[in-house]
């Protein structure tokens, strides 16, 4: 009694909890704490500096990347003078014809001379010609292939929308500058003041550019008229391929492998190697199929045909195992109810664990296309890399047999080229391409969130 | 059942390609990246200009063209090889083995090889070729012996020059423009140096002493460059000390990052390459296989029109771009439009 009075006097003035208590945290546990803590703090300091870098890579592709989505084009009526075009005046397509696109520049320097007299304003330049330098020089075949469509424009003046050259663009773009430009031999910085004038007449303008995604491939010299149009055409017949040989073959083998073939060493071997395949660096891809589909089996240089061969055996792993772990997902009660109501193996597999594992199938397949459709390093060594994409393929057997290039090919001949331009335009098509993953990919989470099944 | 369909669509899709492999409407080029984009300035405005396909032109080396244009005669096979040097005997040999016995060589121009750095950079405005091998080279020639290259800073090398650390990036040994450099520059710095004298007078046979001169130290102060221009050009960007051998395309495309400095007190521009005052430059060609002319349509109206006046002549687009025109393009055209292969001709 007197010891529990004393306890709680003692109490009351200040606790001395036992040493054992729950409440009081020993040093084991303090630091034991302490380290659980420091270790989630780690998670988040993991996270962030990945968020950060995620950041970092979308702000510059966004920021480098959208100028490329619009140009600066000039508006300008072109008078198609008879006595250029067609000196005979008999409008034969074989005479008109015969004049080439330099035959074309004497009416751009005419025109881009009356459009500055219009605007009243003064050329510096001596010379009519120095001004064309303000216009690409695809203008030229953009006003030679009207005339060549309707020869009886000649004589007219039609009013035409052309692209600037591409330093007049960078200038809008903040690209150039007129310091830049005093060691530049292409432009010089009165080239920019009669564009600035002419921007405030309107006559030159800053538009949208449908060309960029749905052009061809342009030269070096004329970054303005680049698309990356062909080279996506050039992908679409490859991930066809890929889609047509991959799906099935790799549907079949894992079905094969995973419900009928027997359990032995032969198998393991096989499984072995396909996870060992999967995890194969591309470029060994790329050279096998150099030496297999075009030096053996002599098919087609640069053909999407080629290099969707290839990146189907890129593929071929991806989807032979995705496939093989949405089968091993369908419980096998399902088979065994099969079985027992008197299906067949086959009809048990393709009745009922087939259809239950589509929709993994489905999404290992749009990964793996994915995964295909961003791939360069095989695509270089079938010769789909260089001024490859500049004509849009005339027919299916076309699409799959000319030289075409592919979009990641594409941006990576773009960083190359030397013109400041083109780097513009290959962090653009980083854009498109960024796009169309994005796309495949919310289509597999979408496919997975709908039709997977739980059990 | 699948398997079967699957056989069946595989064999269809390997029996199109096989017929339609046969029909090629299209020329095919490859070789040397410095030559692609003229190359791609032609094909474009030989799309634009006549009813044939815009021909393909890829990029990959010359060596590696000359490899793929000899590799026979046929539709597999492409039809023109670009290349920043001219062709080997030891390749001409490969392609005549192979069938391709009948070759035409076209001589473009003539490309500026240059030595540029940061635009703000130290002042890197005059070189000799002494001063590059002295700064490169790997063994140098020191009061009589023959030592490792002792020299740290440019104004070791030569009191004109800023006391700035040597760091040079020049291109790798798979690049046409090494040889050009190593010929030039380093052989001629070396045999202006003296060096040349001295590395045959420490009892080196000829051989071993030209060797001596054309090999670059490989402590760090000299980088080999196996890509592209782009990369140099990055390269620049991070070193204000650097310097880096560019072609001179690639320089006056990029004025706004680059200064350029003189070799021998010449400055780099077309005209001083084409009077032959600027020492460092280097012509350039593509190669045409003879047998494929006929077969592939639109060959040799590509290969007229690319030397064409207006094409490949001084006002030419070529020329506006960075080549320096060819003084004999009149030569040029005559044996293109004659057919005229290299063996009739040597």
């Amino acid at each position: 009694m007197t010891d529990l009075t004393q306890d709680m006097g003692e109490g009351a003035s200040g606790p001395a909890r036992p040493a054992n208590s729950i409440f009081a945290q020993d040093a084991r546990t303090k630091r034991r704490n302490a380290a659980e803590r420091r270790f989630r703090m780690y998670g988040v300091i993991a996270l962030g500096i990945g968020l950060v870098f995620l950041v970092a890579l979308l702000f510059a592709i966004v920021r480098n990347g959208t100028p490329a989505f619009t140009q600066t084009f000039i508006h300008l009526p072109v008078e198609l003078s008879e006595a250029k075009l067609d000196k005979n005046g008999n409008r034969d397509i074989e005479q008109i014809k015969k004049v080439s696109t330099f035959g074309y520049k004497p009416l751009i320097e005419d025109a881009v001379a009356r459009a500055l007299e219009e605007n009243g304003i003064a050329s510096p330049f001596e010379d009519a010609g120095d001004l064309t330098d303000l216009i690409s020089s695809a203008a030229a075949a953009q006003i030679r292939d009207l005339v060549i469509a309707n020869p009886d424009m000649i004589g007219e003046t039609v009013e035409f929308r052309v692209l600037a050259a591409s330093r007049v663009d960078g200038y809008f773009k903040g690209r150039v500058t007129r310091e830049s430009l005093a060691r530049d031999k292409n432009l010089d910085a009165e080239h920019l003041d009669v564009a600035d004038a002419l921007k405030d007449a309107g006559v030159i303008e800053r538009e949208f550019n449908w060309d960029f995604i749905l052009g061809a491939d342009a030269s070096e010299s004329r970054p303005e008229q680049a698309g990356i149009g062909v080279a996506m055409l050039g992908s679409f017949f490859m991930m066809l391929v890929v889609l047509l040989l991959s799906l099935p073959i790799g549907v079949a083998a894992s079905i094969y492998l995973e419900e009928f073939a027997p359990q032995n060493k032969f198998t393991d071997l096989i499984e072995v190697n396909i996870s060992n395949l999967a995890a194969v660096p591309s470029i060994v891809f790329g050279i096998l199929g150099l030496a297999v589909f075009i030096q053996f089996a002599n098919l087609p240089q640069s053909a999407p045909l080629v290099g969707g061969l290839v990146l189907t055996l890129m593929t071929l792993p991806t989807i032979i195992i995705s496939t093989r772990a949405s089968l091993k997902a369908v419980p096998p009660s399902i088979r065994d109810a099969a079985l027992g109501v008197g299906a067949s193996k086959m009809q048990s597999v393709f009745h009922h664990v087939l259809p239950l594992a589509m929709p993994g199938i489905l999404t290992g397949t749009i990964i793996g296309l994915a995964q295909a459709l961003g791939e360069t390093a095989p695509l270089l060594l079938i010769g789909m890399v260089g001024y490859i994409a500049s004509n849009y393929p005339d027919g299916i057997a076309s699409g799959f047999l000319d030289p075409n290039s592919a979009m990641p090919a594409q941006i990576y001949e773009w960083a190359k080229r030397a013109d400041p331009a083109y780097y513009e335009r290959a962090w653009g098509g980083i854009i498109i391409l960024l796009v169309f993953l994005m796309t495949m990919n919310i289509i597999a989470i979408i496919l997975r969130r709908r039709f997977e099944r739980r059990w | 059942m699948s398997i079967a369909k699957l056989t069946a669509s595989t064999l269809a899709i390997a029996a199109v390609s096989a017929t339609t492999a046969a029909a090629r409407d299209q020329v095919q080029i490859a070789g040397s990246s410095t030559v692609l984009p003229y190359a791609s300035i032609v094909a474009e405005a030989f799309g634009e200009n006549f009813d044939y396909p815009t021909p393909v032109v890829e990029s990959g080396g010359s060596s590696a063209g000359l490899k793929r244009f000899c590799e026979g005669v046929g539709e597999n096979t492409i039809d023109i090889a670009n290349a920043s040097r001219a062709i080997r005997e030891k390749e001409i040999a490969t392609c005549a083995e192979n069938g391709v016995d009948e070759i035409i060589e076209v001589r473009i121009g003539y490309d500026g090889i240059v030595f540029a750095s940061q635009l703000n950079g130290p002042d890197f405005t005059a070189f000799e070729p002494s001063d590059w091998f002295t700064a490169l080279a790997a063994k140098l020639p020191v009061d009589g012996e023959i030592v490792a290259n002792p020299n740290n800073s440019w104004a070791d090398v030569n009191a004109d020059l800023p006391d700035e650390e040597i760091l040079t990036f020049i291109p790798g040994t798979k690049h046409g423009t090494r040889e050009v450099f190593e010929e030039k520059v380093l052989m001629q710095g070396c045999e202006d140096t003296g060096a040349m004298q001295a590395f045959l007078d420490s009892g080196m046979d000829e051989d071993a002493a030209e060797a001596a001169c054309m090999d670059v130290r490989t402590d760090g102060k000299s980088v080999d460059i196996d890509g592209d221009y782009t990369e140099t050009l990055a390269r620049i960007d991070s070193n204000a000390n650097g310097v880096g051998v560019f072609g001179l395309a690639f320089y006056e495309n990029n004025t706004d990052k680059l200064k350029v400095a003189t070799m021998s007190g010449v400055e780099p521009s077309t005209e001083t390459i084409s009077s032959g005052e600027y020492p460092v430059s280097r012509p350039l060609y593509f190669y045409i296989k003879k047998a494929h002319i006929g077969v592939i349509p639109g060959l040799k109206d590509y290969a007229e029109f690319f030397v064409a006046d207006e094409i490949a002549g001084p006002d030419g687009p070529l020329s506006e771009y960075g080549l320096v025109a060819d003084p004999e393009l009149a030569d040029t055209q005559a044996k293109v439009a004659d057919e005229v292969t290299m063996d009739s001709s040597m």
